[in-house]
């Protein structure tokens, strides 16, 4: 097996530059490759293009790269509760494209299947759809919606093996499947990496032909953004 | 006039055995506390969950299991987890039959708005649009009027559109609605107190009304 295990999230970044094209996975601050996102923080970084489903929030996540002004543009569909994305987006110091959710993932997964465009009815009549081709199946009005892909895909996984194999957990899983397949050189961190061998073959979600680096992560802080509990 | 919860607890009256259903973030997501527990219905939550169980206790809290509104939650029993691709070929593809979703404005032929306000506040659509141009049978929950008093049930919305042609139902504080095909709000059912009147003086859209207007039943 070819080894793809470095040592940790500083190493991960080393290479990446100004002006990348950027994923992140996560949906809010859940699965969200936080040990990458810290090691970028530290690095003098600007003009990149990220690709998140969310921003993260004010003070963690994607959240303080938009603080510290690395990123050009955001291309997401929620812009949600962090009130330094929507202050940037509305004061268009920040470039953003808002896409449907699912017209998102699809466009990543698209990237990384090497599917260049694909026909889909998010959209349609709204202003998602200007400048996109239209086009009527079965009666029916679809738009034409390009693949996505990335200098730099960052994934977070709750195991890996030193293979790049990866498994995740609970709805941590969300865009960090397609965005592990999209990107030219992605950039895995876990919570437990073991040798290769030791994970079951049957429960793998990404396999490693799409893991270029992969490391064990520290510090997880998983915020939550709304506990909510139920009443006893 | 229904309070939050009471729209729930009407919408709820909505959901049939068997459902495959998609709740939104708000008042959507109170529907399930109504469910009645004869039903047997899935919950899908956008982030890939089918299943969406109960709130979790102080100890069983998982910051790896969140809702679409990214609350903490359980998995019920039977549950399947996917990634995001994958749940939306389940909504894309028409596998989730019910979907309830807030708006902030719906015009008489269908048209739903509720992701952004130009030069004031941007939420993102989320997976909104694509729900709202997959689903069959798409139901609103949301108040007939703006804070200032302004009705959102309009002849065309005025914001940016989410989708168009699509709503089916209409639940607000006021009243229930159906959107003909044709066009148009037909009132089916008036809140509690609330008079036929009070909604044909809050309603800007074509209203229908036929016959006599029953009052709601919340139980």
């Amino acid at each position: 097996m070819i080894n793809k295990t470095i040592a940790n999230a500083r190493e991960a970044v080393k290479d990446v530059f100004s002006d990348s094209v950027l994923m992140f996975g996560g949906f809010g601050l859940s699965g969200i490759p936080e040990n990458s996102i810290r090691a970028l923080l530290e690095k003098d970084l600007n003009g990149l293009t990220c690709i998140s489903n969310n921003a993260g929030v004010d003070d963690f996540g994607i959240g303080l790269m938009l603080k510290k002004h690395m990123v050009k543009k955001m291309i997401s569909s929620y812009v949600g509760e962090n009130a330094e994305f929507e202050r940037q987006l509305l004061s268009g110091e920040l470039e953003v494209e808002l896409l449907p959710q699912g017209t998102l993932a699809e466009r990543i997964r698209a990237g990384g299947a090497g599917i260049p465009a694909f026909f889909t009815p998010a959209g349609v009549g709204t202003e998602v759809a200007h400048g996109k081709e239209l086009r009527e199946f079965d009666g029916k009005l679809y738009l034409l919606e390009r693949w996505i892909k990335a200098d730099f895909a960052f994934v977070k996984a709750w195991k890996g093996d030193t293979a790049g194999n990866l498994i995740f957990k609970g709805t941590a899983r969300n865009f960090n499947p397609m965005m592990a397949a999209a990107g030219k050189i992605t950039i895995a961190e876990v919570e437990e990496l073991v040798p290769a061998g030791e994970l079951d073959p049957n429960q793998i979600h990404t396999p490693g032909i799409y893991v270029q680096r992969i490391f064990q992560g520290e510090g997880y802080e998983k915020r939550i953004e709304q506990r909510t509990v139920s009443g006893k | 006039m229904l309070n939050k919860t009471q729209i729930a607890q009407r919408i709820a009256k909505e959901v049939k055995n068997g459902q495959y259903i998609n709740l939104g973030i708000g008042i959507p997501t109170l529907v399930a506390n109504y469910i009645p527990d004869h039903l047997e219905v899935v919950l899908q939550s956008e982030n890939g969950l089918l299943g969406i169980g109960p709130f979790p206790t102080e100890e069983n809290i998982d910051p790896d299991l969140i809702n679409a509104g990214k609350q903490t939650i359980t998995m019920a029993k039977g549950s399947a987890l996917f990634n995001s691709a994958e749940s939306f070929a389940m909504i894309r593809g028409g596998h989730v039959q019910l979907t309830i979703l807030g708006a902030m404005e719906v015009s008489e032929n269908g048209d739903i708005a509720n992701w952004k306000i130009p030069g004031k506040m941007v939420k993102g659509m989320g997976g909104a649009m694509d729900l709202v141009a997959s689903a069959e049978n798409i139901i609103v929950a949301m108040q007939h009027c703006s804070k200032d008093g302004q009705s959102k049930l309009l002849k065309e919305c005025t914001l940016p559109i989410t989708g168009i042609r699509c709503v089916k139902k209409i639940i607000t504080d006021l009243a229930v609605l159906d959107i003909l095909p044709e066009g148009g709000f037909k009132l089916l059912e008036r809140a509690p107190g609330v008079s036929v009147d009070e909604i044909i003086e809050k309603t800007e859209g074509r209203l229908v009304i036929e016959g006599d207007i029953p009052e709601m039943n919340l139980n």
